[in-house]
């Protein structure tokens, strides 16, 4: 019995040494440095989203990152999950214009954004966006969260991580910036927060890693909005599994005891 | 084998005398006699049943709101995630569940490999395994391309140029497979197709695999055949008792993967939407077939320097697909290559610490996979390659002509009861 368990436990940690060793090659591909772990209200297998967190990630997004990167997975209607209210939604989603239906004679048309809006792009295609940023495409940040080794931690580290010259030696391409976490540590992107870039509604000090900090937060519920309701039945599902695997346990022995 | 059973419902009764599915089941899953001493490493198999029922069922909740369309595919797939009621929890449990059902068939095959359940009279059992062994190959990459992500493109992208190999036909093969000369649209449909046909087919070839299973019924950890009634107990209660428990652990295991870490086995990149423009700095499939990726990588763009002659006949990347297809074709073989007068390694004190090094060479070979071929690596992995082959067309056969076995018991029951014990010594005594 405590044999077939030894061998049990083996393959399992088999399974993740194969899958530890595949996380760290992706790491080692870049040079950059591994983005320092962050203590994280969603951290662990207990842990939620912090709602003031998100919405004062939100503003940072709105008010900074959205200038040049969209988030098209997320519409306003989603935007409920981070506690703000419906009609505050609806009046920040009024402040921008979309595309209407087609009028009368067939002109297009112009609306205010409504709940079942996508979150407006800043610009209307790749070309665009490129040409707007010296050939660079900002990436959309939906899913930023979950497509980057290191999540929440990698983009907190990255909007951090900015050096105002390069170290010696480094001879960096023409209007890039050094950051220590991105690949190969040349990024488009300039230093995106400045420290009271933006003013919290919630009294919070808009330092730059509070702002980094806040915003990794809101681009990980972003990435996952399942992540609370999956961790609440997860949980439940489990311990109904372990109290079933038991008495299946205790069945399976009872069951064999004519034979043992 | 007791008679089949008098069936009291007359309904039963009636439709029994026209189609004894009744009979049937009861033969099969009932009074199925099976061996009395098989060890918890004989439940991966039903296991392996139970998973792929998880996979079809969740995949046709999937099915009803993906899109197969290159502009579509993809935010199909987030808006499962995002909007469609429990959408997450079947993708996840979907894209787990397929980590899970060859971790649990590499155990299955693993465990055949130990007790020489592939030997005879099981070769056919075993062919039937490999074969769906090749279909779920076929269905995980078909499926892994539909999320239409980065390495669901770059991997599409690799993955069908290897049977550019073949020789005159190469091309047009590969044209034929992606519907054009690149991935792209018609590729994602057919894919959808297949990834959707293929699970079915699977589930035939089990069918075929428990029938041929059910012939000579299971192997055990003795490795020797089932010779009087004591040797056996029926099915249920005892198998499904301890199948029930067993499915207990192992869902346990797959949920706290599906619930609480459901991106651990897959790669970040496949969140980034598919760009025929941009190649990924690393194409690395999933950890399934890491192992394969090592074989197919192992013979380095130099090969040409080192054997001067050899590349006349075949390039590093003809060579490299030849291995990878060889490793699994090689297989098939297996019940030839192993003469041995004895199936399990239990007996076989030599075969035995050959096991576990040939484990460890496969799993070496993973994580030569997921690392890139240079260096240190590629010579890790040429190594590991070589051991892989040698292993099974070398090892295998010279062990089976010199290795001296250990004493096999009477029969199962001889070497698991105490009546059976007390028997077989009173016979020896006497």
């Amino acid at each position: 019995m405590t044999r077939t368990f030894k061998r049990i436990a083996l393959a399992t940690a088999l399974l993740a040494a194969f899958s530890v060793s595949d996380v760290s090659t992706s790491r080692a591909a870049s040079k950059a440095t591994p983005p320092p772990p962050q203590d994280w209200s969603f951290s662990g297998v207990f842990g939620t989203f912090d709602r003031a967190q998100l919405q004062r990630g939100y503003l940072v997004y709105r008010e900074v990152c959205a200038a040049c990167h969209s988030m098209k997975q997320v519409y306003f209607r989603h935007l409920v999950d981070i506690g703000l209210s419906e009609n505050a939604i609806k009046a920040i989603a009024a402040e921008f214009e979309v595309a209407g239906e087609p009028d009368e004679d067939g002109e297009p048309t112009e609306r205010p954004a409504q709940l079942f809006d996508r979150l407006p792009s800043p610009y209307a295609n790749d070309n665009e966006a490129r040409s707007a940023n010296n050939g660079a495409l900002p990436p959309d940040l939906s899913l930023i969260a979950k497509s980057r080794v290191g999540g929440s931690d990698y983009i907190h580290a990255l909007l951090t991580g900015y050096l105002e010259k390069a170290p010696a030696g480094v001879t960096m391409g023409e209007g890039m910036n050094y950051n220590t976490y991105f690949a190969a540590n040349q990024i488009a992107m300039a230093p995106p927060l400045a420290e009271d870039g933006v003013e919290y509604e919630d009294g919070t000090k808009a330092s730059v890693d509070q702002q980094a900090r806040d915003v990794a937060a809101f681009m990980t519920w972003a990435a996952e909005p399942e992540m609370e309701e999956r961790k609440r039945m997860g949980i439940k599902v489990l311990l109904f599994l372990i109290i079933l695997t038991a008495m299946l346990y205790a069945v399976k022995r009872r069951v064999w005891s004519d034979l043992h | 084998m007791s008679a089949a059973p008098e069936w009291k419902n007359p309904v039963v009764r009636w439709i029994d005398h026209r189609l004894p599915v009744f009979t049937f089941t009861h033969h099969s899953l009932i009074d199925y006699p099976t061996p009395r001493n098989l060890n918890y490493w004989w439940n991966f198999g039903s296991l392996a049943g139970v998973v792929l029922v998880i996979l079809i069922a969740t995949g046709l909740f999937l099915a009803m709101h993906y899109n197969p369309n290159v502009d579509y595919a993809f935010d199909s797939v987030e808006r499962i995630m995002r909007d469609v009621n429990y959408g997450w929890l079947m993708r996840y449990m979907h894209a787990n569940g397929a980590s899970m059902f060859f971790l649990v068939v590499y155990i299955h095959m693993f465990r055949a490999l130990y007790y020489g359940s592939y030997r005879a009279p099981r070769e056919v059992l075993w062919f039937i395994g490999l074969f769906i062994f090749l279909a779920m190959m076929a269905t995980a990459f078909v499926g892994y391309t539909l999320p239409w992500g980065q390495m669901s493109f770059w991997g599409a992208t690799v993955i069908t140029n290897l049977f550019s190999v073949v020789p005159f036909f190469g091309d047009a093969i590969v044209q034929w497979l992606l519907g054009g000369f690149a991935v792209d649209n018609p590729t994602l449909n057919r894919f959808f197709a297949f990834h959707f046909l293929l699970p079915f087919v699977i589930f035939g070839l089990v069918f075929l695999h428990l029938w041929a299973l059910h012939v000579h019924k299971s192997n055990n950890p003795l490795g020797v055949d089932i010779k009087t009634d004591g040797d056996t107990i029926p099915f249920h209660p005892y198998y499904t008792a301890k199948d029930a428990f067993g499915l207990g652990v192992f869902l346990i295991f797959y949920f706290a993967f599906a619930f609480f870490a459901p991106n651990y086995l897959g790669h970040p990149d496949n969140y980034i939407p598919a760009n025929p423009l941009v190649t990924p700095p690393e194409i690395v499939p999933e950890w399934y077939f890491l192992p394969f990726y090592a074989i197919l990588r192992a013979v380095p763009d130099n090969f040409i320097d080192i054997w001067g002659i050899l590349p006349i006949l075949v390039t590093a990347k003809t060579a490299g697909v030849i291995l990878m297809f060889a490793s699994i074709i090689v297989l098939f073989f297996l019940p030839w290559l192993d003469r041995s007068p004895v199936r399990s390694a239990r007996f076989r004190p030599i075969y035995k610490q050959l096991y576990w090094l040939f484990l460890a060479d496969c799993i070496v070979l993973g994580w030569v996979g997921a690392n890139p071929p240079e260096g240190t690596m590629l010579v890790i992995g040429r190594i590991a390659t070589l051991y892989y082959f040698v292993h099974l067309l070398v090892f295998m056969p010279l062990l089976s002509r010199y290795e001296k076995t250990r004493p096999l018991p009477d029969s199962i029951s001889a070497a698991v009861t105490p009546q059976g014990s007390s028997q077989s010594a009173q016979a020896q005594g006497a």
